[in-house]
């Protein structure tokens, strides 16, 4: 059978849109969390943290309840935005970002809990808010673990499989993409493809992992 | 003109203690406070600074009350007219020194103003590096620039010379005179080194404990109490003389031994009370 790359284009098309929308809700969750003085921060890191944990099939399945068209969310994507959003393309970069949510947000969260309390109080000091705070001084001296936070959700989500499954299903050119493509061709006793498709994911994979440790090595020595 | 009365339950290393002072700082002088590590000096900046929120009292500065237990008054740090200058000077690595004060002084507030104290504090050459790339001495210097930019009612100065050498700190002491004989600003200068109060301060409260212990002018305090707030390391045990003689920073003072401190071997660090009492300090 003829090899297709369309699945590998619309997993860089997934990974591209959930992560532009992770930088902002990303940054957003962390101001939050950071800034919040209440008793309920464990709590609000434990369910950024959760799909770290949690199995996909078991996030999918609750997403697939939730999107469902006599589902809540899927009820009012459909009467406000006439989106439907289980086995669509508009729900797995829902699904997406949430599955993600901990691979932004946590690498920034924990930096910028790292740095010196005094960056916070100096701002302060010189009238600042909390958001200034955050985008001007800890933000940019955080800025390595932003990037890391980038380029891992980036490849969390080209590597996304179980609740896509669960939420997306097959559908070429809609929500088939390189993960189940593999698991579709290996169904279908196509090995070759299947072999094909596993290998450009093990070395984009790992190309990945290795440019964010060689990105992370040469900004700590540069720190220190 | 600043009035204090903070009360608060503070953690320290040799366990809880309650800071409880009341100051009364007329405008534009400059008020030293010594005192042993972990006395509650910084804890009293960063109440006044409104980054710790004392359980009691209340701090007016300049008729406006900034904080009012009963009254229920806070104002946020970011309201406070306050310049900090902390131990660490925490410039902000991501700006250059330019870029520092141009951060602290607002986007809309004339800027010539930073050119004046990046000149008057010989900076101007250094003025696109970034914190990284200057000396200790220098970042000293931006950091106490960048607290005046604004032109606080209050400069809080958390021991800001300490870790530079003799004489970065003889010309830092220089500079602060001349940022204050500039700006008037009233000003908080917690320090370690009693020839620094005695050169900048018109006031000294001597505090052990989180309570002040004396208050008066540096040059009188400093001859009458000496003893009395002595923190130091103990170099040599003059037996011949029975005396410990021990060191804090550039002093070298002699102590009469006593029963209690026989045990004393040089290095220990030792802290002497008001009462002339030796204690050796838990390490």
């Amino acid at each position: 059978m003829e090899l297709n790359f369309d699945p590998f284009l619309l997993s860089l098309k997934l990974a591209f849109i959930t992560t532009c929308f992770l930088f902002v809700i990303g940054i957003l969750i962390t101001y939050f969390i950071y800034f919040y003085t209440g008793r309920l921060k464990p709590v609000l890191k434990a369910l950024v943290s959760l799909p770290l944990v949690l199995p996909p099939t078991v996030l999918g399945y609750y997403l697939l309840i939730f999107f469902r068209p006599e589902g809540w969310v899927g009820q009012i994507s459909e009467s406000l935005f006439g989106l439907r959003l289980v086995f669509s393309f508009p729900g797995l970069v829902i699904g997406s970002v949430i599955f993600s949510l901990p691979f932004m947000v946590n690498p920034i969260l924990s930096a910028i809990e790292n740095l010196p309390v005094h960056y916070r109080e100096a701002a302060y000091t010189l009238g600042k808010s909390n958001w200034i705070t955050l985008t001007k001084v800890l933000l940019p001296n955080a800025k390595h673990s932003v990037v890391v936070g980038l380029v891992m959700t980036f490849a969390h989500t080209i590597g996304e499989f179980g609740v896509i499954l669960m939420i997306g299903g097959n559908i070429p050119g809609e929500t088939r993409v390189a993960s189940i493509a593999i698991y579709d061709e290996v169904e279908m006793l196509n090995y070759t493809n299947a072999h094909t498709y596993a290998l450009i994911l093990l070395i984009f994979s790992f190309a990945v992992l290795m440019a964010v440790y060689l990105y992370q090595g040469n900004k700590s020595r540069q720190i220190i | 003109m600043i009035d204090l009365k903070l009360y608060k339950k503070l953690a320290g290393a040799e366990g809880d203690f309650v800071l409880d002072v009341a100051l009364h700082i007329p405008a534009h002088s400059i008020l030293g406070i010594m005192g042993p590590s972990g006395a509650g000096k910084t804890s009293i900046l960063k109440m006044i600074a409104g980054l710790l929120t004392p359980e009691q009292g209340e701090i007016t500065v300049n008729g406006k009350t900034w904080y009012h237990a009963g009254q229920s008054v806070y104002t946020k740090p970011q309201h406070r007219s306050v310049g900090y200058v902390f131990q660490d000077y925490s410039l902000f690595p991501n700006m250059s020194l330019r870029e520092n004060l141009l951060f602290a002084l607002g986007k809309d507030r004339n800027q010539q103003i930073v050119d004046e104290i990046l000149d008057m504090m010989g900076l101007q050459a250094l003025e696109h590096r970034k914190p990284d790339r200057i000396s200790g001495g220098q970042r000293q210097r931006v950091a106490l620039a960048r607290a005046i930019v604004r032109h606080p009612e209050i400069l809080l100065l958390d021991e800001p010379f300490a870790a530079l050498d003799k004489t970065m700190r003889y010309r830092l002491q220089e500079d602060l005179k001349l940022l204050h004989q500039k700006f008037n600003t009233t000003t908080i200068l917690v320090s370690h080194d009693p020839a620094e109060i005695v050169r900048l301060a018109q006031n000294l409260a001597v505090i052990e404990r989180g309570k002040i212990i004396a208050m008066g002018r540096p040059s009188q305090l400093l001859t009458t109490l000496k003893s009395d707030v002595f923190e130091g390391e103990v170099m040599y045990i003059d037996t011949d003389n029975n005396e410990i003689i021990a060191t804090s920073g550039h002093f070298i003072q002699a102590f009469p031994r006593q029963a209690a401190t026989t045990a004393l071997q040089p290095g220990d660090q030792i802290r002497v009370s008001a009462d002339g009492l030796i204690v050796r300090k838990k390490e």
